[in-house]
């Protein structure tokens, strides 16, 4: 069927502007994404899955300009012993980051990818996004895979010492960044992968993580106070036997965020936890759209998402468990909560459960609420101060998703932050 | 130390009058009950003095040693010294019990600008407080109230008082819900911290805890204000014959 002529030109506009890189062994993968572009159009607020959030900035040809937030405080997990791979607009640095060999993990930059003929990530890149594809189009994750200028490929064989941390400096206030990183987790290893900053004006990021019988992959994110920037993330996860995917985000502010998740749990006893924590003040949309599909027996995935609201900002959830035929004995939990601190902020929920197994507990939440009155006042006749009773009971409407962490230093070193953030009020 | 005068207060967003001029003083180190029939306006005067939100004062003014107790924020009357000990204390999930003790007593030491307690010096006093009204570990781990027993709320209530050391203290139906050990519990935590510098007004339906807290004077409130005052014996009446005679007398 023939595109609405709006969204060929939008989409036709935006492809214009983007350069094909030098592709290597992924060209094949980055063909295909191009002609899915053109056959799915980029989104627009017609689309129902956009519903909530308007993409035209995500789509438009050239980025909005964004400040560079300047801040005083220390770098997001810098008290970690990590290994650190910096992109500063998109680009990788290699100067600030460090060497790629860790015992266990074999790391190679995707340019270098893309002048080779054969590497393992062929096989992955592009992959678990065009299966990503249906249901749902994510046009954008099409965009990234055609397009992406640079990334990383993260080959785990062993349990690495320590964790990864993809670090994304913004410097131009121009700029337009497309990341596509491909992690593959071998039988029965393990590994985490930090990231953090804001990346560029607008950043949009993929990562496809497959995740082979037994293998364990920890993912912890922080998407800092930068007002102005705008991101569209997707998060492709296969899940294989026994494996174990858990993944956490933390997003303060920026105008624009929409993190897609979407994971399939195609072998037994699988688990898979998804959570953020979000909190918005202003001028601030954050977008959490999940999709999990259970395709095997015996598997446990969890939604946990907390946003807080004030002055007019807007928090958005798009959550789906999908049951499959045979999928018996899935246990599914959705919540997703907002605390709204004013009348002028808004949630937007769209929780879905789809079922086509017997045998399943499958539950899901969503609420919107005010600070709970009777807890302020106990608080301030306590004499706890007005603001700092609120902060408190905040960090406690957030600690749910916070507990996803299991790294108690990592939950420590995030609730911490969000302290320092919560007291600054901006 | 206590001296509210004429104190009329009616609900804010409904034209219901419920406290019709409350006189009472209370002295330092004095304990005083408050007795009375539901509705005659004993929790609406705690949470009025305490701060709470929904009632409006008309008239009448309430004062704490020289403070002007309505005119302060809930919070500035903790520090000032009032406490209340909640009828219902309230559950605050996801606030550890420790943090939330700590964050109180460091606030109102912040507040008088004292120096605020060390992790470590505060864990060891609470430690201590805690072990006296038989507050395990695990209770000062737990988030605030959740999952506690009737019993151990209002421990945990006792536990705060002791922590903030305020010199006013108000027990809202403190020995509602107890059984007999955990009202002589409650009663032992109360009595361990009078002394000559704090006051306690106890509101109360029944006389037995005013056999271990005993009071100095017990007043009793009906349709919104004190109708009698008297020694303890005036809770004795109470208990044997009911509010019928003390109302007919008073008209």
């Amino acid at each position: 069927m023939a595109l609405p002529e709006l969204k060929q030109t939008a989409t036709e506009a935006r492809l214009a502007t983007m350069e094909f890189p030098n592709a290597g062994c992924t060209r094949a993968a980055r063909e295909a994404a191009v002609a899915r572009v053109r056959k799915m159009g980029l989104p627009d607020r017609r689309d129902e899955y956009w519903k909530y959030t308007r993409p035209d900035t995500l789509v438009q040809p050239v980025a909005p300009e964004a400040a560079v937030f300047e801040h005083d405080e220390a770098m997001m997990f810098s008290t970690f012993d990590r290994l650190k791979i910096v992109f500063v607009d998109g680009i990788f640095d290699p100067e600030v980051s460090d060497d790629l060999s860790l015992e266990g993990v074999e790391i190679d930059r995707l340019e270098d990818i893309c002048c080779t003929d054969i590497h393992w990530a062929k096989d992955l890149y592009g992959v678990l996004e065009e299966r990503g594809q249906s249901p749902v189009q994510r046009p954008l994750a099409a965009l990234n895979t055609a397009f992406a200028a640079d990334g990383v490929a993260i080959h785990v064989t062993g349990k690495p010492s320590k964790p990864i941390s993809l670090i994304y400096v913004h410097k131009d206030t121009a700029s337009d960044a497309t990341l596509h990183h491909v992690v593959r987790v071998e039988t029965g290893a393990e590994v985490t992968i930090l990231e953090n900053g804001p990346a560029a004006s607008r950043f949009n990021k993929c990562m496809e993580i497959d995740i082979a019988d037994g293998g364990k992959l920890h993912h912890i994110r922080a998407q800092g106070r930068d007002h102005e920037r705008r991101a569209v993330t997707h998060m492709f996860a296969r899940l294989g036997t026994e494996s174990v995917f858990k993944s956490f985000t933390l997003t303060v502010n920026g105008v624009l965020t929409r993190n897609e998740c979407v994971i399939e749990l195609t072998g037994d006893d699988a688990v898979a936890h998804v959570a953020g924590a979000c909190v918005g003040d202003g001028d601030f949309l954050h977008d959490d759209t999940v999709f999990v599909t259970h395709d095997a027996v015996n598997c446990e995935s969890r939604q946990v998402f907390k946003k807080v609201l004030r002055n007019g900002a807007t928090g958005v959830f798009q959550g789906k468990i999908l049951v499959k035929a045979g999928a018996q004995k899935t246990d599914g939990y959705q919540i997703s909560q907002s605390l709204l601190l004013d009348d002028d902020s808004q949630f937007l929920a769209k929780p879905e459960l789809e079922i086509y197994a017997d045998d399943v507990a499958c539950s899901h939440g969503s609420t919107s609420g005010a600070i709970d009155e009777t807890a302020l006042f106990y608080l301030r006749s306590r004499g706890v101060p007005h603001s700092e009773a609120i902060d408190l009971l905040t960090l406690a409407f957030l600690a749910e998703a916070v507990e996803e962490i299991e790294d108690e230093a990592l939950a420590e070193d995030i609730v911490a932050r969000l302290e320092a953030w919560l007291k600054r009020r901006s | 130390m206590l001296d509210i005068k004429n104190l009329h207060v009616k609900l804010e967003d409904e034209e219901k009058q419920i406290l019709k001029g409350v006189d009472l003083k209370v002295g330092a180190g004095e304990v005083h009950a408050i007795m009375g029939p539901n509705g005659s306006g004993k929790s609406t005067l705690s949470y009025v003095l305490s701060g709470r939100d929904g009632y409006e004062v008309t008239d009448g003014s309430a004062h704490l040693d020289d403070q002007d107790l309505l005119d302060l924020e809930p919070e500035e009357r903790a520090t000032a010294g009032l406490f209340l000990a909640f009828q219902y204390p309230v559950e605050i999930p996801g606030v550890g019990n420790m943090t939330f003790l700590r964050t109180a007593v460091n606030a109102q030491r912040k507040a008088r600008g004292e120096e605020e307690l060390s992790a470590a010096d505060f864990l060891k006093i609470v430690r201590e407080r805690a072990k006296s009204l038989k507050i395990n570990a695990d209770m000062l781990k737990r988030p605030v109230n959740v999952g506690f027993s009737g019993g151990e709320k209002k421990r945990n209530e006792i536990l705060q008082m002791a922590m903030l050391e305020p010199k006013m203290c108000i027990l809202d139906e403190t020995d509602s819900g107890l059984d007999v050990d955990a009202m002589k519990l409650v009663s032992e935590g109360v009595n361990a911290l009078r002394d000559e510098g704090r006051s306690f007004l106890v509101i109360t339906h029944y006389q037995r805890l005013l056999d271990h807290i005993k009071p100095d004077v017990v007043h009793i409130m009906a349709n919104g204000r004190i109708v009698k005052s008297g020694g303890p014996e005036l809770a004795l009446e109470v208990e044997h014959n009911g509010y019928a005679d003390i109302l007919a007398e008073v008209g």
